[in-house]
C-alpha cells in the first residue's frame, strides 16, 4: 500500500531525512521510532503530502504522492502531531466537515461521523466546542477525523502523546484492531507501544534507518539478548565469575546482585553461540560444582536497550 | 463540480467558525456604528442636502483600511499557528481550493455587514428620490474594494503566524494601495515628478478606481483592476504557502 523509495528532505543545510526506504502492505503496522529529531514526522509530512520531497519517490496505493496527490490523498487519513484543531467548532460540527472534504454527504456522512464517535468515545461531548475539550478528547476528535472515511492508509504521528495510561491502551488496541484490515504507520518514542501494537518496526536516527524489523528480531539486536541468567545461592560471587567464565561459549560474566544468602550473575555468549548451548553448559557446571540453582533463564533482549546502543541521544543538539 | 463542492465545504467551515464567536457580531457592530459616524458625522450626511450616498462610500477606502484587515488578518496565521493548516492540506483538496474558500468565506462576511447598512439606503430613499443606479454601482465598488483589501490581508496573513503582524502588514499595503492615487498625495508628487509617473503610480491606486463607483460610472476596466488584485494576491498567497511548506 505504502511505498517509499529513497526518500530525502533537507531544509537548507540540514538533512531531516536522508535516502529512507521502506514499505507497509495491508494488514500491517508499522512503528516509527527514534528520538526527537530524527525526522519521523518529517517522513510522515512528505508520506501525506503535506510537504514536498527533496528527492525520492512516495506512493500510495497505486499513486505516486507527488503526481497525483488528490488520489494519494483520498486513501489516507493523517493524525498530526499534537492533534491540531480548528478550535472554533464543536466535535460535530468538525467531523461533519472532515467527512464532507472526503467527498461523504447526506445519510452517509451523518454515518461516517456516528461511527468515528463510537469508535473513538466521543459520544458525551458531540456538541461540545473543541476549545473548551481537554488533551485526550482533543487526541481523540483529531483521530476521528482521521478515521472518517475508512482510509485504506492510516498515518498517525504520535497517536498516544498527552493520554493517560488507560487511553494510551485504548488506542494501542484501536490500532491494533484496524491494523488487521489497514495500512498502518505510527511514530512513537515509547517503545513499549511498539511491542504492544506493531507488526514491524523502523528506528530512524538523525534521517536515516537504522534497524528494520519485527519488534523481536529488533530484541535480538540487543546487548543482553541471548544472555543467561543464574542466581546460585551460597556461592561467593568471584568463584561463580571465575568458573562461569572458564565455559567455552561465555563472552563475559557480570555479577548483577549480589546478596549474603546468594549471587545473581549474567553469561553472556559468545558471538556464535546456537540457541540454548549456554544455557545447557551453565547447568552442566552447576552440577558438576553442585550449586544449587534458584533460577536460570534466557534473556530476551530489551527494546530500550537496542534503542539507546543504535541512536544517539538529543540529536537535535548533536547536528546543530 | 468536486472542486466547487471543496470550495463550499471549505467556506462554510470558515463562516461557522466565525459566528462561533462573539467576534463576528462585535465587529459587525462596530462597522455599522463607525459607518454611522462617518457618513452622519464627519462626512455632513444631511447637510449636503441631496440625496446620494456619496458622504456613505466616501470613507470606505479609509474605513476599510482598518476593518478587513482585522476580519483577514487570521485567515492564514492562525491555521499555522494552530497547526491546522497540516490537516487542511492533506485532506484531498488542492491549496487553490482552500485559498478560495477561506477567501470567499471572509468575502461574505464583510458582504454581509455591507447589506446591513441598508438603514442609510432607506434614510435617503425617504428623505428624497435618489438615483438608484448610482447607489448600486456604489456598493459594487464597495463590495470590489473590500474584496482587494481582504486578499491582500490573506498574502500577509500567510506570511506569519503571529496576527499582529499580519494585521500591520496588511494596514501597511492597503494603505500605500489609498495614497498612491490620494489627491493630497498625488498633488504633492507632481512638484517634483513628471506627470506620467505620477498617474501611473496613482494607477496602482484603489482610490483612482475606487472614485468612479461613487459616481456611477462602472467601467469595466476598475472592475479589472480589483479582480487583478484580487487574482495576483491569492496567487502570492498560494505560492507563500507552497515555499513556506517546502521548508
Ligand atoms: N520546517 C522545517 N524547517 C527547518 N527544519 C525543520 C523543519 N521541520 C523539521 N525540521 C528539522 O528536521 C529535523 C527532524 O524533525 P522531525 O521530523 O520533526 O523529527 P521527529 O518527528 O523525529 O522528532 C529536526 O532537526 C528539525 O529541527
Ligand atoms: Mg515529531
Amino acid at each position: 500500500m505504502i511505498k517509499v523509495q529513497n526518500l530525502t528532505k533537507a531544509f537548507g543545510p540540514k538533512i531531516a531525512v536522508n535516502d529512507i526506504s521502506f514499505s507497509v502492505e495491508k494488514g500491517e503496522v508499522l512503528g516509527f521510532l527514534g528520538p526527537n529529531g530524527a525526522g519521523k514526522s518529517t517522513t510522515m509530512r512528505m508520506v501525506t503530502g503535506f510537504i514536498p520531497p527533496s528527492g525520492g519517490t512516495i506512493r500510495v496505493g497505486s499513486f505516486d504522492v507527488a503526481q497525483n496527490p488528490i488520489e494519494a490523498k483520498r486513501l489516507v487519513g493523517y493524525l498530526p502531531e499534537n492533534a491540531p484543531l480548528y478550535t472554533d467548532m464543536t466535535v460535530y460540527g468538525f467531523l461533519s466537515f472532515a467527512a464532507e472534504i472526503r467527498g461523504l454527504t447526506g445519510e452517509a456522512k451523518k454515518k461516517a461521523v456516528f461511527r468515528s464517535v463510537e469508535l473513538c468515545f466521543l459520544e458525551n461531548v458531540l456538541h461540545q466546542s473543541i476549545d473548551t475539550l481537554s488533551k485526550g478528547y482533543r487526541h481523540r476528535t483529531c483521530f476521528a477525523q482521521a478515521i472518517i472515511h475508512d482510509p485504506q492508509v492510516l498515518i498517525m504521528d504520535e497517536p498516544t502523546d498527552g493520554l493517560d495510561p488507560n487511553q494510551k491502551h485504548e488506542v494501542r488496541t484501536l490500532i491494533r484492531r484496524m491494523g488487521e484490515k489497514k495500512a498502518i504507520i505510527f511514530s512513537t518514542h515509547i517503545l513499549e507501544e511498539v511491542e504492544a501494537a506493531c507488526t514491524r518496526a523502523i528506528i530512524i536516527d538523525r534521517g536515516r534507518i537504522v534497524a528494520n524489523g519485527t519488534p523481536d528480531e529488533l530484541k535480538q539486536k540487543g546487548e543482553t539478548a541471548g544472555a543467561i541468567c543464574v542466581r546460585l545461592p551460597g556461592v561467593p560471587a568471584a568463584v561463580a565469575t571465575q568458573k562461569l567464565g572458564q565455559i567455552p561459549q561465555a563472552r563475559k560474566v557480570q555479577v548483577l546482585k549480589e546478596a549474603d544468602s546468594s549471587v545473581l550473575v549474567r553469561v553472556f555468549p559468545q558471538a556464535r553461540t546456537a540457541n540454548g548451548e549456554l544455557a545447557r553448559s551453565v547447568f552442566a557446571l552447576a552440577v558438576a560444582e553442585s550449586w544449587k540453582l534458584e533460577e536460570l533463564h534466557t534473556e530476551e533482549g530489551r527494546l530500550d536497550e537496542v534503542f539507546r546502543t543504535i541512536t544517539l541521544p538529543d540529536t537535535t543538539k548533536e547536528v546543530k | 463540480m468536486n472542486a466547487l463542492n471543496n470550495i463550499k465545504s471549505i467556506a462554510k467551515r470558515e463562516l461557522t467558525g466565525y459566528f462561533a464567536s462573539p467576534v463576528a457580531y462585535v465587529f459587525i457592530v462596530i462597522f455599522l456604528l463607525l459607518t454611522g459616524f462617518f457618513t452622519f458625522m464627519v462626512g455632513g450626511f444631511f447637510e449636503r442636502g441631496d440625496a446620494s450616498l456619496m458622504a456613505f462610500f466616501l470613507w470606505h477606502p479609509w474605513l476599510y483600511l482598518f476593518l478587513v484587515p482585522a476580519v483577514g488578518m487570521r485567515l492564514w496565521s492562525e491555521e499555522r499557528r494552530l497547526g491546522t493548516m497540516e490537516l487542511l492540506l492533506t485532506m484531498p483538496i488542492t491549496s487553490w481550493q482552500a485559498i478560495v474558500g477561506k477567501f470567499l468565506a471572509s468575502w461574505l462576511f464583510l458582504l454581509l455587514a455591507l447589506v446591513l447598512t441598508f438603514p442609510v439606503v432607506v434614510t435617503v430613499k425617504y428623505l428624497g428620490s435618489p438615483d438608484m443606479g448610482v447607489i448600486i454601482c456604489g456598493y459594487v465598488g464597495s463590495v470590489l474594494l473590500a474584496g482587494g483589501y481582504l486578499s491582500i490581508s490573506c498574502m500577509t496573513s500567510s506570511l506569519t503566524r503571529n496576527q499582529v503582524v499580519s494585521f500591520i502588514l496588511s494596514v501597511v499595503v492597503c494603505l500605500f494601495l489609498i495614497l498612491a492615487g490620494w489627491p493630497p498625495v498625488t498633488r504633492m508628487l507632481e512638484e517634483w515628478a513628471p506627470a506620467w509617473l505620477v498617474q501611473s503610480v496613482a494607477n496602482f491606486s484603489v482610490m483612482t478606481h475606487f472614485d468612479a463607483f461613487q459616481k456611477g460610472v462602472l467601467d469595466s476596466r476598475d472592475v479589472l483592476f480589483f479582480l487583478l488584485v484580487i487574482g495576483f494576491s491569492l496567487f502570492s498567497t498560494s505560492v507563500i504557502l507552497r515555499s513556506h511548506r517546502a521548508g
